[in-house]
């Protein structure tokens, strides 16, 4: 056996030290083992098939994960220790770290809890190994996260309380409700919708545009987390191509299965994202480009791509694509105006847009903003300067699925709420949008169970029967000061002192600190 | 239509080193310098080499130190010890 | 205008999050802290899992065993994602480099034929335990529901995954890499009777349900006899047949055993003491599983240290027991 040792190239290298590890079970059945492999009507006939999406042995995972959080940390000390949160472009900013605390953080932890159990699931070792190191990777992102935001939570108010939130505040069970709709689905559905719909085809939208834009604000830990966290991304984007592709070629019966998850997942994923839209149209004070231009670039013109040569499998587009097209130019505005009429329960605040800023919108949607949202955007405003700060204090009717009020409005005609509404066994149900409501015709028995904010707060489940006793009892919202308009609050106040500007009143930082 | 693939990397100094030997190997790539990342993009295919980095770098290069650097991407992937390879198709 | 920086808007406004205050006081937390208590999602889950509809997500009932929180479990290691790379990243170094210093002066391919052998049949093959365990882990991390205890799993997972490496890289030294030694090897783990107690009962562990059970028979009791055995005792056995060199491809997992016992004993010490009915639940499976576990390790022991060296680790692991108040077969030490 005295060979002269050769390198291994990548390939073989990793294929030994992977699934090599495995064997053909004899003591036990191989449907016990992986018993969630079959319900779903997925078939795999070989997994020998599965090409690996990369190629990352742990000694190497190991070494260059360190380097990056050696790299992630230094910033992190050097951020806090030099006070690195005067130097955001304005504190209105920080409000989209609370969405992004309170939304985004806590899925990043779905996922690990998600891919963890699927990493045990496959009978292809391959297949497992690659949802692991996204598990790994996954509790990660959400570590970095709590850490990045820490310095923010000791100078700001509305982020001190954010997984606590999640499971309870009214808009937030629309990033929950996603992420717990794909955890309790089976485990090739919970690829597609993970792997595929989210991180592939939308989670560009999230990180790319958001990052470039907390660098264009000054948010250097923010950018950090980001960048180090997208650098892992590229693999698990990676992953969810190779899935797809993977999940195709094993059997035609997969395809119908395959196209109904991605019309499912992208609809979802699409609607989620409106929260996204609002962040960087209204919330980044320093603008890089706008909703409908990020939506342009990454779904558009890199989704498109992707569709395209997805079309030797036999799928196609997801189905209404040309509706989410359209919306690119209303769905922020359209969010932005409901959280600013029910900023009184959300964790963070609002604000009308300043007039520069309202010149960039309309420069930016020339055919909606001034049509359609700057008349209603400057009356609210007007109000605001005369003492009158509007907040709509009726409870919203939700969408049975994305669990977003019913807000948005027809493709066809911007000036109508898009409303749809079926009966099931007897009860009747509300939707946003023809997708969603589909999605619920496809499986009523699992949308019925939803946990509705709105039904839950009537029924008394939410510690009390007015908005205010939930808010701040059931929430944790410190109303007034982790939320509500946000001129006047003593995040605002702070900010003019930090920036040795003159407060507007002289009590409002005692105030904060108690 | 049009099928871009794309990169983007993290704006540091190892970025440079990337952004030259990609424009060595695909002169009509496009590159798009955005806050903090920088962002290359072409019809099809993009190829970085093995080789081509480690002249520019002057020293020995593995594949998968990129991954430390590597923001995002569009295309299927094909890795192996000499080249990196974004492509639709 | 006047740049004045006020001492006031410098000061921080609270020390960390409301949850964690709630749970250490207001004052500054560390790392460790702001990353692993309550992030998890606690309520309100919106549909039951298709794969378990008698369950919600994140259901505690995924095990018999009940804690009041168990965010009571922590690790000694203070082990959030950034600090175990770390510690993993300097481990790996130092286990990289002697797999160089191994190559380059072929200190395996100069053993006898007999030795490379034996190696192949009696250390490669664990190789394929780790994976079972792997897989458990992940399972594991999956399940559980506070982060405290599902990181542990995870790295866990993870680092038998890397340990699985480790092993078949030795047999790569030992082949020119050209995976006909693993071939060899597997065969030996598939059909040598040596290995059928222990490839049934990791086949067994497989489908055990229960994910505390399952740490439990994994981590501790499988672990605890195991590694001892084979890292500690076959390696000195390796060692009198002039193979003392492999001893330099197992440090990573000599180690690593060192340091996981660290979690695993914090672990088990916390939900026994939690209240009698775990105590008496943990009881029932390690009078079930223990002696499997050594059973499966007896052909093992016996073609190399002798059963001795076995008893010694059964001593040793029913020590670290009796901390938790659990009784087990063995003689003590």
């Amino acid at each position: 056996m005295a060979i002269k040792n050769k390198k291994l190239n990548l390939k073989d290298k990793y294929q030994y030290l992977t699934r090599d590890m495995a064997w053909e079970p004899t003591y036990q059945k191989k449907e016990d083992i992986y018993p969630d492999e079959r319900f779903e009507g997925i078939k795999i006939t070989d997994w020998s098939q599965w090409e690996d999406p990369f190629r990352l042995t742990m000694d190497a995972y190991w070494k260059y994960q360190a380097e990056k959080e050696k790299k992630l940390y230094a910033i992190f000390d050097a951020f806090a220790q030099n006070n690195g949160h005067q130097n955001i472009s304005d504190a209105r900013y920080v409000n989209s770290l609370k969405l992004f605390l309170s939304g985004v953080s806590p899925l990043e932890y779905a996922a690990f809890q998600g891919y963890a159990r699927v990493g045990r699931q496959f009978s292809g070792a391959g297949a497992r190994v690659a949802c692991q190191m996204q598990a790994i990777d996954e509790l990660r992102h959400s570590q970095t996260q709590q850490h990045a935001m820490s310095h923010y939570n000791k100078h700001f108010n509305g982020l001190h309380d954010a997984a606590h939130q999640h499971d309870r505040i009214w808009f937030l069970s629309v990033p929950k409700s996603f992420f717990d709709d794909a955890r309790s689905a089976g485990p090739f559905e919970f690829l597609t919708a993970i792997s595929f719909s989210f991180e592939y085809v939308l989670t560009n939208l999230l990180f790319v545009p958001f990052m470039s834009g907390a660098a264009y604000n000054g948010d250097m830990a923010t950018v950090t987390f980001g960048f180090s966290a997208q650098s892992d991304e590229a693999r698990h984007m990676t992953l969810g191509l190779e899935v797809i592709k993977f999940i195709l070629e094993q059997h035609e019966d997969n395809v119908p299965i395959i196209q109904r998850w991605i019309d499912k997942w992208f609809w979802r994923g699409f609607r989620l994202l409106s929260l996204v839209g609002m962040m960087m149209d209204y919330m980044l004070p320093n603008k890089v480009m706008s909703w409908a231009e990020a939506w342009e670039v990454y779904y558009e013109q890199n989704g498109g791509a992707l569709f395209k040569d997805l079309e030797r499998y036999g799928i196609r587009p997801p189905k209404y694509q040309d509706v989410a097209n359209a919306a690119k130019n209303h769905v922020s505005h359209q969010a932005w105006s409901t959280f600013y009429q029910y900023s009184q329960a959300t964790n963070f605040h609002t604000w009308m847009p300043e007039e520069e800023e309202m010149a960039w919108l309309s420069e930016k949607y020339p055919e909606t903003f001034d049509k359609y949202y700057r008349a209603r955007f400057e009356h609210w405003d007007k109000e605001h300067k005369e003492g009158r700060r509007f907040y709509n204090n009726t409870l919203p009717q939700l969408c049975q699925v994305c669990q977003i009020p019913v807000i948005f409005t027809e493709k066809d005609d911007p000036t109508v709420f898009s409303h749809r509404q079926i009966k099931h066994e007897g009860e009747r149900y509300h939707f946003c949008s023809d997708g969603c409501c589909d999605i619920f015709k496809n499986e009523p028995e699992k949308y019925i169970q939803a946990w509705l904010p709105v039904h839950q707060i009537y029924q008394g489940n939410c510690g009390g029967a007015d908005v205010a006793t939930v808010v701040e009892k059931y929430y944790h919202i410190n109303p007034g000061v982790d939320n509500m308009e946000y001129h006047g609050s003593p995040d605002h106040q702070r900010w003019l002192d930090i920036k040795g500007l003159k407060p507007l009143k002289s009590n409002s930082e005692k105030k904060s600190a108690a | 239509m049009s099928q871009k693939v794309f990169i983007a990397f993290q704006d540091n100094d190892n970025a440079r080193y990337l952004v030259d030997a990609v424009m060595q190997d695909n002169p009509e790539a496009e590159v798009q310098y955005q806050p903090a990342m920088i962002r290359i993009e072409a019809e099809k295919r993009l190829v970085i080499n093995r080789e081509t980095m480690e002249e520019t770098l002057g020293r020995e290069w593995d594949v998968q130190e990129m991954l430390i650097d590597v923001i995002s991407i569009g295309g299927n992937v094909d890795e192996d010890d000499d080249h990196f390879i974004l492509q639709w198709n | 205008m006047t740049i004045e920086i006020k001492t006031t808007s410098v000061e921080p406004i609270r020390n960390t999050y409301s949850a964690i205050a709630r749970r250490f006081g207001d004052k500054p937390a560390t790392r460790y802290q702001e990353a692993s208590f309550d992030i998890e999602a606690k309520t309100n889950f919106h549909y039951r899992p298709l794969w378990d509809p008698k369950r919600t997500l994140n259901d505690p009932s995924r095990t018999a065993i009940r804690m009041e929180d168990w965010y009571a479990v922590t690790d000694p290691r203070q082990f959030f994602y950034g600090a175990y790379v770390g510690n993993r990243a300097k481990m790996q170094e130092a286990a990289e480099s002697n797999f160089a210093f191994c190559d380059k002066r072929n200190l395996l391919t100069r053993l006898p034929e007999e030795t490379q052998h034996q190696i192949l049949r009696l250390l490669v093959p664990l190789r394929h335990v780790e994976l079972g365990a792997n897989m458990n882990n992940s399972k594991i991390a999956g399940d559980a529901i506070a982060t405290t205890v599902a990181q542990m799993h995870m790295f866990a997972a993870t680092d038998r995954l890397g340990i699985g490496q480790y092993l078949s890289r030795i047999a790569l030294l030992l082949d020119g890499s050209t995976g006909k030694a693993l071939d060899e090897s597997k065969t030996f783990w598939m059909d040598d009777e040596l290995w059928q107690p222990m490839r049934k009962l990791v086949e067994d562990m497989l489908v055990i349900d229960d994910w505390f059970e399952l740490s439990l028979v994994q981590n501790l009791l499988l672990d605890g006899l195991m590694y001892p055995l084979v890292y500690e005792r076959m390696d000195a056995w390796l060692g009198e047949q002039g193979a003392e060199d492999v001893s330099l491809l197992t440090e990573f997992q000599r180690d690593w055993f060192k340091e996981s016992q660290r979690w695993t004993n914090a672990m088990i010490k916390t939900v026994a003491g939690e209240s009698d009915g775990n105590r008496e639940q943990l009881q029932s499976w390690v009078t079930q599983w223990e002696p499997r576990a050594y059973e499966a390790l007896k052909p093992i022991a016996q073609a190399t240290t002798g059963l001795d060296a076995l008893d010694e680790t059964r001593a040793e692991l029913s020590a670290r027991l009796k901390k938790a108040g659990l009784e087990s077969t063995g003689v003590q030490a």
